[in-house]
């Protein structure tokens, strides 16, 4: 499955739902598997009492994992040169995330093909919480 | 973050998909990833950031007989460092940072069996006035990974912000 540049055009876009009412256990495997174990990301008594969050709230590299799902289940696997993302709003347990990625541009380099895209994420609310880019080769 | 020795295995790659929720078989069958366009189980785009676990000084993972900040007996094991005394007002030993940005370059597929060294690069660092939590202060770290022949994998650069202060933020429908 690879995206050919011949039938790809700017503007064309892909969605997906990358993560539904997140629960804090996915939280506590996002630490498991990563090694990152900040108490505010899975200690309810630390991150209310201690560091003042309402409740624990999610890895951003959660955030950009699940979205970089919907990328790779477009443009294929091992096909991605560049991906990069900023962390707009913090993730809830609770929340529910979309991940869009739209073509921005397509262009040859050394005779590859490559597509530009953008890529935001958005929670239940419509509300961005992850804003980035990312770059892929295609099929001619 | 600088790591010697980074062991790319099926199945901390296994365990990290179902932590980011991604199916992929590509994650986790082995005969399917043969059949692939790579030919090998891969690692998701964001996996570089679990070599934390193989870094032995990573501030954020318990170390036997030493204080760890997260609640234990009490609601932290390390005391903040401006407590003033009670209540539930956060001090800035503990808001601490948060991740700003990640960035990823990816020169191949990292595969299963790939054995990876990272190697830190100091970046920029910079302030901002920020709208509510105080002055915003940003720092860039570069880290390159290279496969055991010496070749460049994937170059990450993240991007941190520390606050004066904890930003006031509620979840959605928080009482």
């Amino acid at each position: 499955m690879t995206l050919r540049a011949s039938q790809l055009k700017v503007g064309d876009a892909r969605e997906e739902v990358v993560i539904e009412n997140l629960s804090r256990t996915q939280l506590v495997m996002y630490a498991g598997a990563s090694g990152d174990y900040n108490p505010v990301h899975s200690d309810e008594i630390f991150a209310t009492k201690i560091a003042g969050y309402p409740t624990v709230f999610a890895h951003g590299m959660l955030s950009m994992g699940a979205t970089g799902r919907m990328l790779t289940n477009w443009v294929g696997d091992g096909r991605l040169t560049k991906y990069g993302v900023r962390f707009v709003a913090q993730v809830w347990p609770g929340d529910s995330l979309t991940a869009r990625a739209t073509v921005e541009a397509i262009r040859h380099e050394n005779g590859q093909a490559l597509a530009d895209l953008l890529v935001v994420t958005v929670n239940q609310d419509g509300k961005e919480v992850v804003a980035g880019y990312a770059c892929a080769r295609l099929d001619p | 973050m600088a790591v010697k020795r980074f062991p790319i295995e099926a199945s901390h790659i296994l365990m990290f998909a179902r932590a980011i929720g991604d199916p992929n078989k590509i994650y986790a069958d082995p005969d399917y990833a043969r059949e692939s366009e790579v030919g090998a189980i891969i690692a998701p785009p964001t996996f570089t950031q679990a070599s934390a676990q193989f870094d032995p000084d990573y501030f954020l993972r318990p170390k036997i007989g030493q204080p760890w900040f997260g609640s234990a007996k009490e609601a932290t094991g390390i005391k903040p460092r401006a407590s003033t005394g009670g209540g539930s007002a956060p001090s800035g030993a503990a808001a601490g940072g948060l991740h700003a940005e990640q960035h990823f370059e990816y020169h191949r597929p990292l595969c299963a069996g790939d054995v990876l060294t990272a190697v830190n690069k100091p970046g920029k660092s910079w302030e901002k006035e920020g709208r509510r939590g105080g002055k915003l202060h940003f720092s860039e770290s570069i880290t390159e990974y290279y496969d055991a022949s010496g070749q460049l994998v994937v170059t990450a650069r993240g991007v941190g912000v520390r606050t004066e202060r904890v930003i006031e933020q509620k979840p959605e429908g928080a009482k």
